[in-house]
């Protein structure tokens, strides 16, 4: 395998951690400031609290090594992107700022009030919205060049049913990933009432994920002809999609293992995923960038890929530490210790 | 809006992120290992003082990481918004440490995570300590690499230019360039000095109003023994990098210096202003002290601006910035040093209120020095974003909307400054060091 291609895989494997435990995060942050507005969050905001305390600094580094990993190995995008995107990933970063801080104000400076809880639970969903528009800028059409000035074409973008589609789609996905993840954490802490709450969210955003997944290909056929045609090629991978989404719709239904469903559930997003990012092959941005012409130097690639092999030895360990201690913690996961 | 208005607003909201996340990240690299001196104090001595102290620090901690971490965050994303040149030459060679930074922000996170919410699940208290090890090597690593890529902007080497191309890219090279040692040094030392001023200015702002409590007490000791450490490690380390600049970026130190005629036994101008461009007024001019300090040698030729095209020199106002940060690093090395000695020799004048407010002053001076530094760090090396190869005006975004992003960043900045003073503050407040040692008596029996 070329050194590029092992690049962008680890890069997209990074890309694909962090929309997990972001969803997961953010989409537990919509279900508390949800409850708090409905009076139920005496159900769920104990199952929500406790997970999310040990892990939300984690969650932001996963997006931190995509971006500082994609300008390594790919120096070119920082170029392309950096100037395109000043504006939402500006906003982006400002709501991530928001978030993460009032985050650990309210949780570790004792801030209580419903205000920021609504802040924390609305930005979440603001997130992934303004975030998956870089995807939608990489389909190409809404950048023009001129002069050697790249600029982002808004009135286009914004008026794309492609652009409020991959929005929808990031929305609805937030909402099933952290559902079902709730539902298998609430189960293990014997929580019934916060399981058979998370149960029905799981259900209920289910079928609109599936959907817009589904209306976002149809929308490519015209948008990006190219980047359709190689979706087709690879349909045996979205059809295995397909098949874990029901088995995991299957497993929710029938209440039963809640564990088997969450991890059924990540390898439906991580073949549906590694498809569209296969398909996108070998544009990075339609038309003008593709992962050859943007590529680092064999010697900058090698001491990368060193130096992301020696980090992993380092991380894999730790993280296994985090979650025993929290997350696979029967007393901790139970409430019986801090 | 014009390229030299995208330029202009670039490096202000560049300026003002670093000056911002600074704060946070000196704060962030030195803390954790004043938290760990202070368990290990408290273990060894079974003193529930230092534990308390231990506690106390990781509790006000967290609210400064996480403000860093969206500030870091802003800052690494920020510098592939603003200056995308920069970063797509930088991506092909200095890629290495901003990868490994990540890392080692990963690994203090985690453990950070652990630390936090495991004081009451070992027994042994000592292995809960020993899970500060990582983040406190993580933190200072951060700083590391962090400052590995900011020396390389000063010195780059590690490739070569071939018609605009890259080409022979060595990683590592790039990596250990000469100003590397000096700088990566003086950072780690001065955010260990600079964040234990900080903790004893808390404790002496405690002792002033009106606690009179052993426990204020063995906390000043403690910081100010550490400040006291490593300011002296500082200026050590200050003169090397003298030395380094000498040798690497000579423009840079007669800027600072304000050295014009290159000359042999080269004086040494301290304080002063400058009138009429070249004209210094009320400076202290210390005979030989530059190329000592430049050589090592009295009778050494020191180079002055003389000797480089008018617009390849930083601007002379860098000599303020190198002058706020040397006194004040000499003032607080005094104030540290008075502390302990009198300690030592159980003299009063370290318990009298001025002496006192002398040293709550020395945390909000030390932070004033690090913002000099970095900004004498910085402004010193323009014309400049790649010394010798690409210039800041070429490097900036061709983006129209910079001046407008720097409006929102002001405010966000505006926001998480006061929250978190705000939060610091009233959590402290709220739960006294008296009345959580009495909490604890209650509840230990």
């Amino acid at each position: 395998m070329s050194y590029e291609i092992i690049g962008i895989v680890v890069l997209w494997l990074f890309l694909f951690g962090y929309i997990i435990v972001a969803s997961i995060d953010f989409g537990a942050g919509f279900f508390h400031a949800y409850s708090v507005l409905t009076n139920k969050h005496h159900i769920i905001s104990k199952i929500v609290q406790r997970y999310l305390s040990p892990v939300w600094e984690v969650t932001n580094v996963f997006l931190v090594f995509f971006f500082v990993g994609i300008v390594g190995f790919f120096p070119s995008t920082a170029y392309y992107y950096g100037t395109i995107l000043l504006v939402p990933a500006s906003l982006s970063l400002i709501l991530l700022a928001i978030r993460g801080a009032y985050y650990a104000f309210t949780t570790y400076g004792k801030l209580r009030s419903k205000f920021w809880t609504y802040l924390y639970g609305f930005s979440g969903l603001f997130i992934p919205a303004s975030l998956s528009i870089v995807l939608t800028i990489s389909e190409g059409g809404f950048v023009e060049e001129n002069n050697n000035e790249l600029s982002l074409q808004y009135a286009t973008l914004f008026t794309s049913p492609l652009t409020w589609s991959i929005v929808i789609l990031s929305l609805t996905s937030v909402l099933y990933i952290s559902a079902v993840f709730l539902t298998w954490y609430a189960n293990k802490a014997k929580d019934q009432p916060a399981t058979d709450l998370l149960r029905k969210y799981a259900l209920i955003w289910a079928g609109p994920a599936i959907i817009t997944a589904t209306g976002i290909i149809v929308e490519l056929r015209t948008h990006n002809p190219v980047h359709f045609q190689r979706m087709l090629d690879l349909w045996w991978m979205f059809a295995l999609s397909g098949i874990l989404f029901i088995a995991t719709i299957y497993l929710i239904w029938q209440k039963k293992s809640y564990g088997l469903a969450f991890f059924l559930l990540t390898g439906q997003f991580f073949i549906a995923f590694y498809a569209y990012g296969i398909s996108h092959y070998p544009y990075l941005l339609y038309p003008y960038l593709t992962i050859d012409e943007g590529f680092t130097s064999e010697g900058m690639a090698i001491a990368l890929i060193t130096a992301f092999i020696a980090g992993f030895c380092l991380l894999i360990p730790s993280l296994w530490l985090l979650l025993r201690l929290f997350l696979f913690n029967k007393d901790y996961v139970e409430g019986k210790i801090k | 809006m014009e390229s030299e208005q995208a330029v202009f607003y670039s490096r202000l909201l560049t300026e003002l992120t670093l000056s911002f996340h600074i704060i946070y990240a000196t704060i962030g690299v030195g803390i954790p290992f004043l938290i760990f001196l202070a368990q290990w104090l408290g273990i060894k001595k079974q003193d529930e003082h230092y534990i308390l102290l231990a506690r106390r620090w990781t509790r006000g901690f967290v609210i400064t990481v996480a403000v860093g971490v969206v500030t870091g965050t802003a800052i690494g994303l920020q510098l592939n918004l603003l200056w995308p040149t920069f970063m797509e030459l930088a991506g092909h060679v200095i890629a290495l440490p901003l990868f490994m930074e990540t890392f080692a922000f990963f690994f203090e996170a985690i453990f950070l995570g652990i630390y936090l919410y495991t004081w009451d699940r070992f027994r042994d208290q000592r292995k809960h300590m020993l899970l500060l090890v990582p983040v406190a090597i993580g933190a200072s690593f951060s700083a590391v690499f962090i400052t590995m890529v900011n020396a390389f902007m000063n010195a780059p080497q590690g490739f070569e230019l071939m018609n605009g191309e890259l080409i022979n890219v060595e990683p590592l090279v790039a990596m250990f360039n000469p100003a590397m040692p000096t700088k990566v040094a003086h950072v780690v030392a001065t955010a260990y000095m600079t964040s234990a001023f900080v903790l004893a200015a808390i404790g002496a702002f405690r002792l002033l109003k009106g606690s009179n409590h052993i426990y204020h007490k063995k906390a000043l000791l403690l910081t100010l023994k550490v400040g006291l450490v490593f300011s002296i490690a500082s200026a050590i380390i200050g003169d090397f990098a003298g030395k380094y600049l000498a040798e690497y970026q000579p423009e840079k130190l007669a800027a600072m210096e304000w050295h014009f005629e290159t000359e042999e036994q080269a004086s040494l101008t301290l304080l002063g202003f400058l009138a009429n461009g070249e004209e210094i007024k009320f400076s202290i001019e210390v005979p030989y002290a530059l190329s000592i300090l430049a050589h090592g040698d009295p009778n050494a030729e020191v180079i002055g601006l003389d000797q480089f095209a008018e617009d390849e020199i930083p601007p002379l106002y860098i000599h303020y910035l190198f002058n706020i940060m040397v006194v004040i690093g000499m003032i607080t090395m005094i104030i540290a040093l008075f502390y302990i000695v009198g300690n030592a020799l159980n003299r009063t004048f370290i318990r009298n209120r001025f002496f006192l407010w002398l040293i709550v002053s020395s945390g909000p001076l030390s932070m004033i020095a690090i913002e000099a530094g970095w900004w004498l760090a910085e402004v010193g090396r323009q014309p400049w974003v790649l010394r010798g190869i690409l210039r800041t005006e070429n490097a900036a975004t061709t983006s129209n909307h910079v001046d407008f992003m720097l409006l929102l960043f002001i405010g966000l900045y505006l926001v998480l400054g006061l929250a978190s003073v705000i939060v610091l503050t009233r959590m402290f407040k709220n739960n006294p060091v008296e009345r959580e040692l009495l909490d604890q008596q209650r509840n230990g029996g």
